[in-house]
């Protein structure tokens, strides 16, 4: 049976509340912690855990929580990147809008663990309207003596507030969102030296985790590291937030049991409920728009032939050859009308649009790609766009300051490596690609991805 | 204080009381903390954009230097450097919505509206823009409209979408 | 101290030198170029990567190789480091992509830019080849503006390098420019016409490696390879006085900063030195400007690059790699 921890409240009436929160066993886990455990304690049951970022990047919680200079006389930080921007993930939302308590809660538990004494919620600013809910949540909290200073008499205090952003996907980059945070441009900063753990905000020891990470937190400290660390499959331990958008009969967020086989998530009726208008899956871009797009067959199973999971292992099983990755759990499903030139057009048009601009790989990579991409959509293309967009791709990849170079240059290869047939129609049918629904009128067969339903 | 600002709006005195605490907010010194909220809070005061004599004014109430306001203002994309219409229909155009038809809804409002991307309608009432991802792709299409989000747009919900939003400014007006 | 070794040539550091700056030690063709970087301003570089380098061996006590390519001016050096930087094909790959990504919205106006002949990223191309063809895009386009009325903004030129912001926030009371917009829309601007007008910001055209911002008092346009520079000074309260008078017989066309080898400035000199004294009369002249650096200026009129011996270091780079991994003694070539 599946089980939830994020979302197991989420649909009783006046979550949204401290008191109803409260009924529901919320802040039990501060009590316990502030209670009767050090803050070396509750960092070691997140490291128990196994529980890994949930931004993007999947780097150990518990382990990246000992990385802060305690010991540096300066004021440490916690800030919560609730940035979410990442095309297809919209979950952080989903928790910030409907139980903003359990967030707070968990970032209680990790400012007490780091020894943070003021903490930022750093939200997108398109969010205008869970602006006033977390700072009533806030508010309540603080009422009822679990923000504030002294918390439950144990002399750990703590402020939090809530900072919204301008509109600019590179500030969920973590050393972006601080220099956004201090009120500049979302430039990311050099590493080294810039380590947020070390050199973070105002230079001071900082560390920066996803919403869903701290809102894990109660539970692990609640059901104790080594009982979380049951859930889920070998290094992938828990439950995740999946959000599911594109082509499927119900889009929307879901929690699974990380281990959960891809095709149970796309076709079963608990989650996707299968592809609409009783297409079939063409692809599958499994973990935000920034990782490898998979052709069917290889989303439901690995080369090797074995079912495909949702963990961070199997996804990426096959490596970018034959693999992906799970990243932000943003799972975009494209049935086979889809045009794989027009959707990779329109996410290079994307980062295009919200690379930084500070290093010139992606700065002028990323429009480039762009403009060639548009011309093939567009009936325009050249046979000898194909490799050069490929390798535009690999000159920016691994050569830039942040991974948003890496995260533009991904879906250009993966996409020409899984799906050249339809580059390869656009060029030598350039007057059919003209209509933009082209594909949904005369649909690219056969195909040798498809899955057959 | 930095530069005098030839200003002739202020904040309102509550707003003003608001911009303290935000300023209170980050360690003393760090007061450019504040710029981004702040920004927000003029666009939303000063008529939904963000004129020069209003950077300034940020600026002069930060004390920093205009370019610094101007390099961040400039940066973000939710600030308005040119004046906008009353209501902005701000369409989601990334991949996820365009999945669910976000080209057809962009296409119908600018026929709609006669507008293109970013041009405001001749009665002044709505200012199309598109714009990337709101982390709304499970409802998609989805465009903002001020505070908030419309979910599940289709061309036919449309229409009526507009004449309640029309209403409604309509009627803030009276 | 940290012992280094690059391209086969080992030297030994003080701990926290960048990777960069341990090469410029050692000197010669192994020294990565840097469009950025600039030793004298703070926070600069790590930007244009031009200079990125592979580390095949992190340090003495972490002998993996780092998995990506770092940037030479911004990583410091560990003790027992190997960086390979003209050895390492994918390296060279890697700069010429870089190259080619600074010159696709580059306008490639030579003909017509001041710049010419001492310009940074005209020889980076020279030397990393022009490979432009590729791009058969629309190049972005800015009108050319004047910042006050001693400075040229040629916005197509820039390559965004933030050198000269840095200046005018490191060196000048007010920073009235900056970088405004976002991605390859970003430019260098005041967004309202803002002269500049400070006692050092003549100081950005120095520091600019490209032709983004010139010196509009440079009498009598002329090609920089048919000047005579000297380097001259004078009684200065406000800054060194030591400057290079660009000539033409007894005219002075121009007068800039001393540049060194890597064309930086570590005087820098004052607008009052730069733009207000165009009399040789003013000046007492030491003699003429030796220019040490691998650009036409040195090639027109001074000493050429050796481009055989360049050959023969790398050659003999490439060869002292094969005998690293051959277990031969890497100190043999090192002498
Ligand atoms: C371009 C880019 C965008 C990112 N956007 C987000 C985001 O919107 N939200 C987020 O939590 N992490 C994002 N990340 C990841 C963060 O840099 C960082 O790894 C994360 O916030 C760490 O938290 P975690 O360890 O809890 O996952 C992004 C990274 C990059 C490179
Ligand atoms: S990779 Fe792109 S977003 Fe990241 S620093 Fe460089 S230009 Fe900015
Ligand atoms: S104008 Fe010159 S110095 Fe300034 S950023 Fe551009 S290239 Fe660099
Ligand atoms: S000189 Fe190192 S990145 Fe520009």
């Amino acid at each position: 049976m599946r089980r939830q921890l994020l979302l197991k409240d989420i649909n009783v009436p006046g979550i949204q509340s401290y008191d109803v929160y409260r009924r529901q066993g919320g802040y039990t886990a501060v009590e316990k912690a502030l209670r009767g455990m050090s803050p070396e304690q509750v960092t070691e049951e997140v490291k128990l855990s196994g529980l890994r970022g949930r931004g993007g990047a999947g780097f150990p919680t518990g382990l990246k929580w000992t990385f802060i200079d305690r010991k540096s006389g300066k004021p440490v930080y916690l800030v919560c990147n609730a940035d979410e921007s990442e095309p297809g993930t919209f979950k952080d939302r989903y928790l910030l809008e409907h139980i903003p308590h359990l967030l707070i809660e968990g970032m209680i538990l990790a400012s007490y663990a780091i020894g943070a004494n003021t903490a930022y919620i750093y939200m997108r600013g398109e969010f205008r309207w869970i602006f006033p809910i977390l700072e009533r949540a806030i508010a309540e909290a603080k009422a009822a003596g679990f923000l504030g200073s002294n918390i439950l008499g144990s002399g750990f205090s703590l402020e939090i507030h809530v900072h919204p952003g301008g509109g600019a996907y590179i500030c969920g980059e973590e050393t972006a969102l601080l220099e956004s945070l201090e009120g500049k441009r979302g430039n990311p900063r050099l590493k080294p030296p810039y380590f947020p753990a070390v050199m973070g905000l105002y230079h001071c020891p900082t560390l920066v985790n996803n919403v869903e990470t701290l809102a894990t937190v109660p539970s692990i400290i609640t059901m104790g590291g080594a009982e979380y660390a049951r859930i889920g499959v070998g290094k992938s331990t828990g439950t995740k937030l999946i959000s599911a958008s594109g082509h499927i009969n119900k889009p929307g967020v879901y929690e699974i049991e990380l281990g959960l086989p891809v095709e149970e998530f796309i076709y079963s009726d608990e989650y996707c409920g299968g592809i609409w208008k009783g297409r079939q899956l063409k692809a599958v871009v499994a973990g935000g728009s920034s990782v490898p797009i998979l052709p069917a067959d290889l989303i439901l199973k690995t080369a090797k032939g074995e079912p495909r999971l949702m963990t961070y292992e199997s996804l990426a099983e096959g490596g970018f050859q034959t693999g992906t990755m799970l990243g932000s759990g943003g799972f975009i499903v494209m049935d086979e009308t889809t045009c794989i030139v027009r959707n990779l057009w329109n996410f290079t048009r994307f980062y295009h649009h919200e690379s930084c601009g500070q290093c010139s790989p992606c700065r002028e990579g990323t429009g480039w790609m762009e403009k060639v991409l548009h011309r093939i959509e567009h009936g325009e293309g050249r046979p000898h766009d194909i490799d050069l967009l490929d390798d535009v791709a690999k000159k920016i990849e691994g050569k830039t300051i942040c991974p948003l170079g890496d995260a533009a240059a991904w879906p250009v290869s993966s996409a020409i490596r899984h799906f050249r047939e339809d580059f390869e129609y656009h060029i030598r049918y350039p007057e059919k690609v003209r209509n933009p629904k082209h594909f949904e009128i005369e649909p690219l067969v056969p195909r040798r991805h498809l899955a057959t339903a | 204080m930095g530069t005098q600002s030839q200003h002739n709006t202020t904040f309102s005195p509550e707003t003003l009381e608001l911009v303290k605490r935000i300023i209170a907010r980050y360690p003393e010194g760090k007061q450019k903390s504040a710029l981004l909220p702040v920004l927000h809070l003029a666009q939303a005061e000063f008529g939904g954009w963000l004129s020069t004599e209003t950077m300034d004014y940020v600026a002069s109430l930060l004390d920093i230097k205009p370019i610094e306001v101007y390099e961040v203002a400039t940066f973000y994309t939710m600030f308005n450097l040119k004046p906008v219409g009353k209501c902005v229909l701000e369409v989601c155009r990334t991949g996820p919505c365009a999945l669910r038809g976000s080209d057809d809804i962009i296409e119908h409002l600018q026929k709609k509206l006669n507008i293109r991307d970013g041009e405001t309608s001749a009665d002044g009432m709505f200012t199309l823009m598109t714009v990337e991802c709101l982390a709304s792709c499970g409802t998609a299409p989805v465009m903002q409209v001020g505070d908030h989000y419309i979910e599940n747009l289709s061309c036919e919900s449309l229409d009526e979408i507009l004449d309640r939003l029309r209403a409604q400014h309509e009627q803030k007006a009276s | 101290m940290a012992k280094i070794t690059i391209d086969g040539i080992e030297t030994e550091v003080p701990d926290g030198t960048t990777i960069l700056n341990a090469a410029r030690q050692i000197g010669g063709a192994i020294v990565p170029p840097a469009m950025c970087y600039y030793t004298s301003l703070q926070q600069s570089g790590g930007k244009c990567r031009v200079c990125l380098v592979r580390v095949a061996q992190a340090s003495a006590r972490d002998p993996r190789p780092l998995p990506k390519l770092v940037a030479s001016c911004s990583t410091p050096v560990q003790d027992g480091m190997i960086v390979e930087n003209i050895t390492s094909p994918d390296v060279l790959e890697a700069r010429k992509g870089v190259v080619e990504f600074l010159l696709i919205n580059h306008p490639l106006d030579c003909p017509i830019c001041d710049q010419a002949g001492e310009c940074d990223l005209q020889d980076l191309s020279y030397a990393h080849g022009l490979a432009t063809t590729r791009y058969e895009e629309e190049r972005r386009t800015f009108e050319p503006i004047d910042i006050g009325d001693k400075i040229k903004l040629h916005m197509t030129r820039c390559i965004l390098c933030y050198r000269c912001t840095y200046v005018a926030d490191q060196l000048t009371d007010e920073r009235r420019h900056g970088v405004l917009n976002r991605g390859d829309r970003a430019e260098i601007g005041t967004y309202i016409q803002k002269a500049i007008d400070n006692d050092f910001s003549g100081n950005m055209i120095d520091v600019c490696p490209v032709g983004a911002l010139t010196d509009r008092t440079f009498r009598f346009k002329s090609r920089v390879w048919f000047t005579r520079p000297l380097d001259a000074h004078r009684n200065c309260e406000k800054c060194c006085g030591k400057v290079v008078l660009w000539t033409k017989g007894e005219e002075v066309l121009r007068v800039t900063a001393r540049k060194d080898k890597y064309g930086e400035v570590h005087e820098f000199i004052c607008n009052e030195c730069r733009f207000e004294h165009k009399n040789l009369s003013d000046w007492v002249v030491e003699g003429p400007r030796h220019i040490d650096r691998h650009s036409v200026i040195s090639q027109n009129h001074y000493e050429k690059i050796n481009l055989v011996a360049l050959k023969k270091e790398i050659e003999r780079q490439i060869q002292f790699q094969k005998g690293r991994t051959n277990g031969n003694n890497p100190n043999a070539l090192t002498a």
